[in-house]
Formats: structure tokens, sequence, C-alpha cells
């Protein structure tokens, strides 16, 4: 035994978040047979990429990554999504739930939480049913939200894709169980110790691309119930009255147009949003709109096969 | 900036949540937003009156904050500029072991929670033996809830000394006191107005400046391998996350369990080849030489190997509502290994209340309890005191994939729990136990004197030898000293080794009563279990206890070696009676005492006991 890690070998708190995310990621391929990683395009999904990166370095990514897409995506992510696929040369799955397009479902129309069950939820459950994954990562962190400090990094779903808090496997040392009879799957999350300031200052030091939507740009926005919403093509239907207006804003989680709000920030690089964040006066999912329905919505969500 | 994950043990009485909740709301992380929907959430389950409850904060499910419990382990976040910190929270009830034993099992560091009304408690032994048990060896006894003791010294002294005392057997470093108030904040963040009389540093600068790096094992290099990266002809590695130890290109490798060695070429990183990588670095390294290594195998440095076993001893975290039972099969999953196990048997269960053992006839759920393990592939891997992460194991049942035990691994079982190699054949006599105790006139037997050094038991053994000869008997006698300068020459005289002693004794026994003979054992025997598994071994109707029960005082006097006098210097150490426990037998078939009885008395009293069991006579007429 040795007292004291020369200098050299000691681990930043950042490098100990990747290796044990490498490590996590290194143990679902080898046990798993169809594993998946879940794209959103948004920050986490790009971390998530580059660790994937990083952890099957020299080889290729050795699962594909799919993009649930609502087809209401802000015209950037789609061309970043295209741009990273480009350049890093990984396998892209893009999946549109046909019947809910085919019955014109839209967030405006439909409200966020049928529009979110049938264009996201569903089409979730159908893209994994389709590709006959065993196992899906997510960038997911246990610190976005009160319902998921508790969640495991290998989280166990039904044949239904259905989450059941009382039936979680524990979790001890760094020995995860991927095991799963047919039909069934497991969620796997390897940021899950990561905070969204760790996020933020490793997309800093990484100097891991994101879609440009994250820092502060002067953006046609429309002030609804105090979320300000960006209007990113023709088929924003405005209310009575409404009409789009220019502001500084950045966006501090991304997804669909509709239902992502824009906070009103002059941080247009990494070190000044890092600079934001660490006087925050607001947690990163008041942007979400579907968080507002009520108290325990996330658990509800989840129990249901929402990411 | 480097990262503490610690363990908070306590129950919600204690303050716990409220403390943690302090943590993060002094240190200023918690978002306005989410202060503003707990104070809705306070107006719904809160209990404390007036303003934020922070120990809603911790509580995450639903049902759970209905309940008002923690029943799961909840991890917390939180930075300051010299530290990041992972709180594994984790509720305080017996029936929660479990959930204790898996947020122990990341943690370096134990903040136990004391009330101070209370003192210590059932509970805060429970905490305290669990977090020994899962390896963390740096505490903090925080005594809590200080403003309800009017802030007073003595209260915080007296219970300081509590815990000290019972605590010393748990192999804690030095552990940091603190009195505390989680609810006014003394001594969280900041030191407070209340504590003048306590000069030590608040909660939260300790955990920032408390030492991390001991006990990282930077000389026994492991790697568990995960996957085999051959992304083209020209590349082969292997990938993995450095377990302990460190790794330069040229050092030597020996790649388990085939033993084959090579030389470690390069570290390849995405980020560049390292020179150097220490634990908790996920590398992939390359090797110089094409040996074959695979998934499951482990790489270590050549002279520092692990142990190599397939029979197990291991303490056994039970956490699921199916018992397990001696004869139970599992998959059992390592660092690197997946294999097929049974649960031989269960040596005893811990009451972790107060650390006494008791005896079990499986282990339920939140039991904790030590077992011998048998794998059908042989397992490399290294106490779990030395190195948690090739000394650790998770049970998996078969049918349902639940993860429904978690082990740590004490070292290889005994020969008592070894399994002989399946291909092994007993080869059968063709002379019958009848015939047998019609040539010899006696029925076969195990006898064996027990008792403190210098006893008698050599000469009672040798008086019941020539007892039994001149009765016409066949007997053969065992005396534990000559034993070791024979079969037992490579013994020692540590509780391990004495138990195999008498192991080696008992199985020669065991051959000598199959073929119609009496053996005679004189052994010191000091230890209970050992010789309930010796009687065991020979079985039941054959063993026959005798307790040479001469008062130590007596012993001593005789002492013709000088052992005692050697024992009591420290020359030699672990000596029963002296400087280790003599378990006085309490189901002895005879108690003699040669203090008191001559040796015609006590082979008397043998040889009488011996005939009314029937032992000395063939099988009666038809």
């Amino acid at each position: 035994m040795s007292a004291t890690l020369p200098a050299e070998l000691r681990l930043t708190h950042l490098q100990q978040l990747e290796s044990e995310a490498i490590g996590i990621m290194r143990e679902v391929v080898a046990q798993c047979e169809r594993p998946v990683m879940l794209y959103s395009i948004g920050k986490d999904s790009s971390v998530l990429l580059h660790l994937a990166r990083k952890a099957f370095f020299p080889g290729k990514i050795p699962f594909p990554l799919l993009h649930v897409d609502t087809t209401w995506k802000f015209r950037e992510m789609i061309s970043f999504r295209q741009r990273m696929a480009d350049e890093i040369g990984f396998e892209l799955i893009v999946h549109t739930n046909a019947d809910g397009v085919a019955q014109g479902i839209n967030p405006f129309d439909h409200g966020s939480k049928n529009y979110t069950d049938i264009m996201k939820t569903q089409a979730l459950r159908q893209a994994l049913d389709a590709g006959r994954f065993d196992a899906a990562f997510g960038g997911a962190r246990r610190d976005e939200e009160k319902s998921r400090a508790k969640e495991r990094v290998f989280s166990f779903r039904d044949a239904h894709h259905r989450w059941d808090p009382k039936n979680q496997r524990p979790e001890l040392w760094n020995l995860y169980n991927g095991r799963v009879n047919q039909g069934e799957s497991i969620r796997v999350f390897p940021m899950s110790n990561w905070t969204e300031l760790d996020v933020w200052q490793y997309i800093h030091v990484e100097q891991i691309p994101i879609v440009p939507l994250y820092f502060a740009a002067e953006r046609p926005v429309v002030e609804r119930d105090g979320v300000l919403i960006m209007v990113d093509d023709d088929r924003f239907v405005f209310d009575e009255g409404e009409v789009a207006e220019q502001r500084l804003v950045r966006f501090r989680t991304l997804g669909c147009y509709p239902l992502s709000g824009a906070i009103e920030s002059t941080a247009a690089t990494l070190p000044e949003i890092i600079g934001e964040m660490l006087v925050a006066t607001r947690s990163e999912r008041e942007g979400r709109v579907i968080d507002f329905d009520q108290s325990g919505s996330m658990e509800q969500k989840k129990r249901e096969g929402y990411f | 900036m480097d990262l503490l994950r610690l363990l908070t043990c306590g129950s919600v009485d204690d303050g716990k949540s409220t403390l943690i909740g302090r943590l993060l709301h002094d240190s200023q992380l918690i978002y306005e937003d989410v202060l503003a929907s707990l104070e809705a959430d306070s107006a719904a389950h809160g209990s404390a009156g007036e303003g934020v409850d922070l120990a809603l904060l911790m509580d995450g499910l639903r049902a759970e904050r209905e309940q008002g419990i923690t029943i799961d382990v909840a991890y917390r976040y939180f930075s300051t500029s010299r530290r990041t910190f992972i709180i594994a929270d984790t509720p305080g009830h017996p029936q929660y072991t479990r959930n204790m034993a898996t947020g122990a099992s990341t943690c370096d560091l134990a903040v136990i929670l004391i009330d101070a009304r209370h003192g210590v408690l059932a509970q805060t032994k429970r905490h305290s033996y669990i977090a020994s048990l899962l390896g963390i060896r740096r505490v903090v006894v925080a005594v809590n809830k200080m403003d309800l003791v009017g802030w007073s010294q003595d209260r915080f002294t007296e219970i300081c000394e509590d815990y000290r005392s019972f605590a010393k057997a748990l192999g804690f470093g030095e552990s940091y006191f603190l009195p505390m108030s989680a609810l006014a904040g003394d001594n969280v963040v900041d030191a407070g107005d209340n504590l003048g009389w306590f000069d030590g540093p608040p909660l939260l600068e300790h955990l920032e400046r408390v030492d991390i790096d001991v006990g990282v094992d930077l000389e026994h290099f492991r790697m568990p391998v995960q996957l085999v990266s051959r992304p083209d002809a020209d590349f082969r590695g292997y990938a993995g996350t450095i377990a302990s130890g460190v790794l330069r290109p040229g050092d030597e490798v020996v790649a388990l369990p085939s033993g084959l060695s090579s030389t470690v070429e390069r570290i390849a990183t995405f980020d560049g080849d390292l020179d150097a990588a220490g634990p908790g670095r996920a590398v992939t390294v390359t090797l110089a030489d094409d040996i074959d290594v695979s998934r499951g195998d482990l790489l270590v440095t050549p002279g520092s190997e692990p142990q190599r076993a397939h029979d197990l001893d291991a303490m056994v975290v039970w956490m699921s509502d199916t018992g397990a039972e001696p004869g139970s099969s599992y998959l059992l999953q390592t660092a690197n290994t997946v294999s097929n196990c049974a649960i031989r048997s269960v040596r005893h269960r811990v009451d972790i209340n107060t650390g006494a053992h008791e005896p079990a006839p499986g282990l339920g759920l939140n039991d904790i309890g030590h077992c011998v393990i048998t794998s059908d592939r042989e397992l490399a891997f290294d106490p779990y005191s030395s190195n948690r992460a090739t000394g650790s194991f998770v049970l998996v049942d078969r049918l349902t994939n639940a993860t429904v035990g978690a082990g740590m691994i004490m070292g290889a079982a005994s020969a008592w729990d070894r399994t002989p190699d399946a291909a092994l054949v007993r080869q059968r006599s063709e002379i019958s136990d009848t015939e047998r105790a019609i040539r010899f006139g006696q029925q076969p037997c195990t006898i064996l004197l027990t008792g403190l050094t210098a006893a008698g038991k050599s000469t009672l053994a040798t008086a019941l030898e020539r007892e039994l000869f001149d009765r016409g008997k066949v007997s053969i006698r065992l005396d534990g000293e000559n034993v070791r300068m024979g079969i037992s020459r490579d013994l020692g005289f540590s509780t391990q080794e004495r138990s195999e002693n008498l192991r080696r004794v008992s199985e020669v026994a065991r051959l000598v009563n199959g073929q119609g003979l009496i053996a005679i054992a004189a052994m010191v025997a000091p230890d209970r279990d050992v010789r309930q598994r010796a009687r065991d071994l020979v079985g039941a109707e054959r063993y026959v206890e005798v307790f040479v029960d001469t008062p130590i005082e007596v012993c001593r006097e005789r002492d013709p070696h000088g052992l005692y006098a050697m024992a009591d210097s420290g020359e030699i150490p672990r000596f029963p009676g002296v400087s280790a426990d003599f378990d006085r037998p309490t189901d002895a078939d005879l108690r003699v005492d040669t203090s008191t009885q001559d040796v015609d008395e006590c082979i008397d009293a043998i040889v009488r006991m011996l005939t009314e069991r029937g032992f000395l006579r063939g099988p009666s007429s038809p």
C-alpha cells in the first residue's frame, strides 16, 4: 500500500466520471447482444457520443445510434445530427412514429402530454421493438430531477418497456447485471453520476461539438405563459395577438422546438455558459414544459416508458 | 479537483436528510425553482412547520414522500471549490441493510449520525458494522441535534467515548468526531455560534480536506479484461479499468487463468498513448506477444498474483425475498467472470446490532452471513479487505436474472469446505464392517482428548492406548505433537493452522475407523466450531469428546517445555488460554481433571464410558 498517489496518476473528478462511464459502456457491449444508443442530439447525447468514441477507440462505435424524430425538432438539431454522422461515421437509425404523423399529431393541437406520449414514448418503443434491442444507452443523470436520484445505472425494463421502481436490481461496486430474458431490456445511464456542471465542464475541456442553439444569439421567440418559445419554422401556430420578436436567448435543454423554453442570456461561449451556471437561479428542467403537469410527473412518465 | 464518495448513515429521526439538505442548501447549489417547488411540497407533506423542510429534498419517489421514509439509495451531488462530492444516502432501518450495503460499496467515507439525545444506539452499531464490512475505513461521527442537549460538551464527550469503545474492533482509521446541529446549521458548513468549545473544522471543511488517497493500492496491478478490441488486423488491445496498481509500457504482465506472460507495448487511449496509468483509469492495453487473452481474464503483475480457488469463504449480504440455503445455486458475477456457483454452507449469520455470530440454516432478506461458496470455475481473486474490485461479487438468480446477494471474499475456503475433484471415485473395501467388528471385538470410534497445553492429554492418550491394547482392542493413537512432526509438518499455530491440523487428524481418524479401528486423538483443539466440524466429519455416532479440564494454574505449573512462559512474553503468539481463547467444551461426553484424578481413575472413567456406549464389544450374537 502506498500512501501518496503520484500527481501523474491522479485522476480529476471529470476523468473519474469519464472512466466510470467508459467502463459501463464496455460492460454493456460485453454482456448484451444488441445495444443501441439513444441519441437526442442534445448536449448530454453529445457527451455520451464522445464517451462511446473513447470507450471503443481505436475501434468504431460497436452499436447504432437511434434518434426518435418527432418531426418537430429544431432544424439546427437535424443538420447537426447529419454533420456528426458524416464526421464521426456512426450507424444512425432515425425513427418517426408514422401513425402519429398520419394522424397529424402535433404539439400545438394535441397538448404536450398526448403529443409526447405518441411521438416520443410510443415511437421509442416501436424503434426498440423493431431493432430487438436488449440494451439502450441514455444520457440521463441522477441530478436532473428528484425521481432520478435513485435510478440505477442499469435500469431494468419489462417486455412492455415499463419501469417498476420495486423491481430494480441492487447495484454494488461496479458490478452491473445486464441479464435479461426474451423481450426484456435495460436502459443504461453511463452518466448517472454527472451533474449539469460536470457536463458543461467536460464539453469545454474535451472541446465536444454541440448544437449552436446552446449559445446565446438573436432568435425569433414568442413569450407564452412566461416561457420563451422559438419560432423555428412556419408550422408555428400563433395565438391571437402573438408576434415573434428577436431576443438574445439560448437553450439549456433541447427537444421539440414548441416545447423547449429558451432563457434570455448573453452567454455565447462555454466559459460564459459555465459562468452563468455557477450563479444559476433556475434549474435546467424549468425549460421543459412537460414537467409542469403535476408534482411527480416525471416518475409517472418513466413508469410508462418515457426516457 | 478530486472526487469524494461518501455515505450518510442514520435514520430520518437523526436528522440525516436535514443534514444533506443543509449541505446542499448552504453550499448554495439548490436552484431557486427547486426550492420553490419544495415550498409547495412542504405544505402538503412537510414536518418542519414554517419554512422549507430540507428533508423533503432527499426523498425521491412519490410513494416514499407520502410514507415519509426513504427506502432506497439516493445519490446527491454537490461541489465546492476544492472538491466534488457524491453522497449515497441510505435509510437506517434494519430492513434496509441491503440498501446501506449497496450505498457503502462505492463509498470511501461514512458519516455516521448520532442523535445527541439518544447516544450510541443499536442502529449506530449496525451502520458502523455495515460500513466496516463494506470496506469503508474513514468515518465521521457526527453527533447531531446538539441544540436539544443544550450544546453540552459533557454529553458530546460521553457519546464519543461510547462510540470509541464499541468501534475498536471495526478497523476504522482515525475517526473524526464532531458536534453538530443540522437544523440550526452549526458545524455543517460554518462553525456557528453555539459550539465555541469545539475547535475542529465543520463537517464540510473536514470533507474537503480529508486525505482520500489512503489505502490506494499502487503495488498490485490488477486489470479485469472487459473486451478484446480488434478493429483491424494490426491492432489487438485489451480494454478494461485498472482495479489497482500502476501500469507502464515495458511492464511484464501475466494473464490469468492461462498464466502466460508478456510485456505491455502501449496503453492506448483516444487522447493518445499514456506513459503510466493508475487505479480507476479505463484503458486499452496492447501486449508485445500474441498470447491468448479474452474477456474474463485478469491481467496482473508477476510476483504479486491473486489467489485462485474454486471454494471461497465470503461474507454475503442477502438482498432477495427468496432466501438462500445450503445447496442453492446461482450465477456468480465478479469483476471479470461469470460462473455457476452453489452455497455449500452458511457457517454463521451475523447479528448486525451486536456483531455476534449465530447459527442459521440459511440467509433471509437483509441477513449477513459467512458462507462457503463453490464455483464451477477457478476464480482469481484478492481478499476484499485488500482489494474491493477483485474481492467482490454478486449472486444472480438464474431464472429471474435478479441480483439476489452480494459477497465479499475473505479467502479460499479452508480444506474442511473444499469439494473433492468431481472425477474422483471412492474405492470400496471387500471386507464388511461386521466382519471387522467380529475380528477385532470392537466397534470403531474416535476419542478426542481436548484441553489446554500440559493438561495431561498425551499422558492419558498413551495410557488409554495401553489399556485398550491389554484388553485385546486395536487402536491407533494420533498425538497432536506427533502429527506436527509428520503429516502436519507444514503447519504453524495460527487459528487456521490449528484448524487444519485437527482436520487432518480427523480425516485420518475417519479412515482408521473405516478399517474397524479405534482412534485416540490428543489435541488442544481450542475452537468450538472446529471441534464441531471434527464431530461432523467423523460422524457423531462414532465421536467421543473427552474434556481434560485441568485448571490452567496446574497446567502452568507443570509446563514441561516452558511454553506458558514463552506465551506470556509474547514469544509464542495466540496461545490458547493465554493470548487466544480456549472455548471450554460444554457438551463433552466426559470431563476429567488430572489435578484431582490420577491417571488410572481417568482411564477407568473413559473405559467405562466406551463400554457403556458399546464400542468395546463385537456385534451382539443373533
